[in-house]
C-alpha cells in the first residue's frame, strides 16, 4: 500500500522541455507509467525515450525500454484518450500555474507541479480555482511524489528509496533524499515520501500528508521534515495531537536562520517575528513527535519515534 | 525586492492613491530647490526632510555622525519665519544626512548610508491609522490588515492589543469587494468625507498590490487630514521576485547600492547566497540541506558565515563562482562543502570543486562531504586530485572536522 501513487497511476506530463524530457525519461527507467504529454503546438507528434532501464526501480522489467510517448493539444484530450490519472508540471514559471488549471479542470485527480518560482499571486488564483475541485495538487517547487519501486513522479533519485512502512512528508528536496538516506541505513523503507515544496502558497499541506498516511494501512510511522517560514509546522502539530494514531518523527531546518532573508526557498523566511524554528520545535514536542535535534539524526529519531 | 518610500508612492499616485506631495532629493542644492514649489503648491508651511533607506524605523533612527538628527526631520521654521528660512533649515539638514549612516532599529548597528532625501509637504493630521496588504499563507490569500493604532509597528500591536487589528481576506476571484472596504472604514472610525475617501482609497489600494505583484503594501500611518482626505503619509512597497518579469518599469527601481554585492554577485550565477557572521563557509545544494548544514555547525559549536545554495543543477562554472564569493569573505576560516548527489552527480560536483580550486586557489581548509548518486567515484577523484582537503562521512563529521580545523 502507499498513497497517492502507485501501481496503477498513469501520469502525463506538461512541459516537454529539456527539464521535462530529462525528468520523464528517469521516470520511465524507474519504471513509471508515463502516458501522455501535453504541448499546444507538437500535438500528434511523439516523444521517444530509449535507455537502459533502472532495476533499482519497479521490478521484474527487460533491461532496456522504448516508450513512444503521444503529444496532445490539451490535457483534457489526453485524459480522453489515455486514461491518465496524475500530471506532472515542468512548465516554466510563468505559465505553469495555468498549467495547473488547466489539469484540475480535466479532472486529473493528481497534479504534482515541480517549476520553480511560480509568481505567488498566480499560486493565489490556482488554488482558488481548485478549491471546488476534487484535485489534489502537490508542491509547486517540489521534488514531486515516490512510492518505491511502483511509481515516481518527479525528480527525486529513485535509488535512495526502499519500500517499507515510513511515510515521509518534507518542503524540501535534497534535505529529503537525506532524510530518506538515514531511514534506509537504519532498516526502515518508505511507502510514500512527498515533496510539499518551499512556496508560501501550495497545494497539499502537511496536515494533508499526515492525514494521507494516517489513513493508510501500510504507513507504521511518519517522517516530517519542515523549515522556517509560515505556520505549516505549527497547524500540523496542532492536527496531530487531535487526531494522529501513529508516531511521527520530525526536523526542522533553519534553526541559525536569520529574520527577514529568504533562505533559498520562496517560503523559507521568518517575518515579523513569525515562522522560527524554535516556536515549530516547540509545538512539535508539545504534540509528541520526536525531534531531531540535528540533520543527522532525522533516521535515528524515526527509529525512536518507533520504538516508543 | 524592497524599493525606497519615494518610488512606492509615485507608484501608489500612478493609481489614485492619495500621498503628499514630495521630491527627491541627491544633492543638498536638490533639497532646497524641492522647498519652494513644495510650500507654494501646497500652500502648507511645514516640510517634512526623510531618510531614503531599504530599512523601518527611520523616524527614531539617529545619524551615527550628527546623532541629535532623526532619520524623518519636521522643519517648522518656515510658519513663523517664511519659505528662506525653511530652505537654510532645510540646507543644514540636508547637508547633515546625505552621506551620514543612519541608524534605526532595522538596519543594525552598523547603520546605513543615506543618499536620498524626499523632501514631503506638511500634512495637518487628524487621526494616524495603520493599513498593509499581505499574503497570509495559513489561507493562501491577499489580506487587508487595519489598525487604529497608526505609527506604531504592527508586530508590537499584534502582540499587545491584538483585538485592535482588523484582517479582510481578499477573495482573488472578486478582489476586495465594496462590503469589505466600508467594513474597515468603518472600522477605523472614517466619517463624512473621509469615509468616502478612504473606501477610495481601499479599493485603489488593493487593486494596486494585486496588479503589481507585491508581497507586501503597509502604509503606517495611514493618516485623516483635518480636511478629510485620507492619505499614505509613509509607504512601504515590496515585490514578489518572481513576478517582477511582468513589471520592467518596477524592476527597474531596484537601488543596487542598498544590497549585499555578494549577495548580488551570487545572483548573476543562480546561486542562492546570504552572507552571516560566522566564520565557517558553506556550499550546499538544496536550500533546505543548506539550512540544515547551517545548523550543524552550530550545533557543534561552531558558526556559519553564510547560507550558500548552489541548486540541483550547477555546472562547474558556478561552483567556481562560489568559492570565489565564499574566499571573499575575510571571516572564513574553513569551508564545507556538503552534498548530496540526487539528479546532480557527485562526479560532476567532484570535478567542479576540483577545478574551482585549482583555479581560485586555497588558503583555508576544506572539508568536504559527498554523498548519493555516484558517490564513490566523486570520493575517487577528490582522493587523486592532490587536493589537500578533508573527506566527512556524514553532516556532522563534516561538521566537527571543519571546526576542528578552524579553532
Amino acid at each position: 500500500m502507499s498513497v497517492m501513487i502507485g501501481k496503477d497511476t498513469r501520469v502525463l506530463v506538461q512541459g516537454m522541455g529539456k527539464t521535462g524530457r530529462f525528468h520523464t525519461d528517469k521516470a520511465i527507467a524507474y519504471g513509471t507509467n508515463m502516458v501522455a504529454a501535453v504541448h499546444p503546438s507538437r500535438a500528434g507528434q511523439t516523444e521517444v525515450f530509449e535507455g537502459e532501464t533502472d532495476h533499482s526501480g519497479v521490478p521484474d522489467r527487460a533491461d532496456s525500454y522504448r516508450v513512444d510517448l503521444p503529444i496532445f493539444r490539451t490535457v483534457a484530450v489526453a485524459v480522453a484518450e489515455t486514461g491518465a490519472n496524475a500530471s506532472v508540471v515542468y512548465v516554466p514559471p510563468p505559465f505553469a500555474a495555468d498549467a495547473i488549471m488547466e489539469a484540475a479542470e480535466a479532472g486529473v485527480p493528481l497534479i504534482v507541479c515541480v517549476t520553480e518560482g511560480i509568481p505567488v499571486a498566480d499560486m493565489v488564483k490556482a488554488k482558488r480555482y481548485l478549491e471546488d475541485k476534487d484535485v489534489r495538487l502537490v508542491g509547486p517547487n517540489c521534488p514531486g511524489v515516490i512510492t518505491p519501486k511502483e511509481c515516481k513522479i518527479g525528480i527525486m533519485p529513485g535509488y535512495i528509496h526502499t519500500p517499507g512502512r515510513i511515510g515521509v512528508v518534507s518542503r524540501s528536496g535534497t534535505l529529503t533524499y537525506e532524510a530518506v538516506h538515514q531511514l534506509t541505513l537504519n532498516g526502515l523503507g518508505q511507502t510514500t515520501a512527498i515533496g510539499i515544496g518551499g512556496d508560501p502558497v501550495n497545494g497539499t499541506d502537511f496536515v494533508d500528508a499526515l492525514t494521507a498516511f494516517n489513513d493508510d494501512p501500510a504507513t507504521e510511522g511518519v517522517l516530517m521534515i519542515g523549515e522556517i517560514g509560515g505556520t505549516a509546522e505549527e497547524d500540523a502539530a496542532a492536527w496531530i495531537t487531535a487526531n494522529m494514531t501513529k508516531p511521527v518523527a520530525s526536523f526542522i531546518a533553519g534553526t541559525t536562520a536569520p529574520p527577514g532573508k529568504r533562505m533559498g526557498h520562496a517560503g523559507a523566511i521568518i517575518s515579523g517575528g513569525k515562522g522560527t524554528a524554535a516556536a515549530k520545535i516547540e509545538a512539535l514536542e508539545a504534540a509528541g513527535v520526536v525531534m531531531a535535534p540535528t540533520p543527522t539524526d532525522m533516521g535515528s529519531a524515526m527509529m525512536e519515534a518507533m520504538n516508543k | 525586492m524592497k524599493i525606497h518610500e519615494y518610488q512606492a508612492k509615485a507608484l501608489m499616485a500612478d493609481r489614485g492613491i492619495a500621498v503628499p506631495m514630495g521630491r527627491v532629493a541627491t544633492t543638498v542644492d536638490e533639497a532646497v530647490a524641492a522647498v519652494r514649489p513644495l510650500i507654494e503648491e501646497s500652500g502648507n508651511p511645514v516640510v517634512v526632510v526623510k531618510s531614503q533607506i531599504h530599512a523601518g524605523g527611520r523616524g527614531k533612527g539617529r545619524f551615527k555622525e550628527y546623532p541629535d538628527v532623526g532619520g524623518v526631520s519636521v522643519v517648522t521654521e518656515g510658519i513663523s519665519g517664511g519659505i528662506e528660512a525653511v530652505e537654510a533649515r532645510v540646507r543644514e539638514l540636508a547637508s547633515q544626512m546625505l552621506g551620514s549612516t543612519l541608524v534605526t532599529i532595522q538596519t543594525g548597528e552598523e547603520g546605513k548610508q543615506v543618499n536620498r532625501l524626499y523632501i514631503e509637504q506638511g500634512i495637518d493630521i487628524a487621526t494616524e491609522l495603520y493599513l498593509s496588504v499581505l499574503l497570509d499563507r495559513a489561507s493562501s490569500r491577499n489580506i487587508v490588515m487595519a489598525s487604529t493604532e497608526g505609527g506604531t509597528e504592527i508586530e508590537v500591536v499584534a502582540a499587545e492589543t491584538p483585538e485592535k487589528i482588523l484582517k479582510e481576506e481578499i477573495d482573488p476571484a472578486f478582489g476586495l469587494l465594496p462590503f469589505q472596504a466600508r467594513h474597515i472604514a468603518y472600522s477605523l472610525g472614517f466619517e463624512g468625507d473621509a469615509f468616502k475617501n478612504g473606501v477610495r482609497f481601499l479599493d485603489a489600494l488593493t487593486k494596486a498590490a494585486v496588479e503589481l505583484d507585491t508581497d507586501l503594501v503597509e502604509i503606517n500611518p495611514l493618516v485623516v487630514t483635518t480636511d478629510g482626505k485620507v492619505m499614505a503619509l509613509d509607504g512601504k512597497m515590496a515585490f514578489d521576485d518572481s513576478g517582477l518579469f511582468r513589471h520592467p518599469a518596477v524592476a527597474e527601481l531596484r537601488d543596487v547600492s542598498e544590497e549585499d554585492a555578494a549577495e548580488l554577485e551570487a545572483k548573476e550565477f543562480d546561486l542562492s547566497f546570504i552572507k552571516l557572521d560566522g566564520d565557517i563557509g558553506c556550499m550546499v545544494n538544496g536550500a533546505g540541506l543548506a539550512m540544515a548544514t547551517m545548523d550543524i555547525i552550530q550545533t557543534v559549536g561552531g558558526e556559519p558565515a553564510n547560507f550558500l545554495d548552489v541548486g540541483g543543477g550547477a555546472e562547474k562554472e558556478q561552483i567556481a563562482a562560489a568559492f570565489k564569493i565564499i574566499t571573499k569573505d575575510p571571516n572564513v576560516k574553513g569551508i564545507f562543502v556538503n552534498i548530496f548527489g540526487g539528479i546532480m552527480r557527485c562526479d560532476v560536483i567532484a570535478a567542479g570543486v576540483i577545478a574551482a580550486v585549482e583555479e581560485v586557489g586555497l588558503t583555508v581548509p576544506l572539508v568536504v562531504r559527498l554523498e548519493g548518486t555516484n558517490v564513490e567515484l566523486g570520493k575517487q577523484m577528490l582522493d587523486e586530485s592532490g587536493l589537500d582537503l578533508v573527506s566527512a562521512s556524514d553532516m556532522k563529521d563534516g561538521a566537527q572536522k571543519i571546526l576542528e580545523l578552524t579553532t
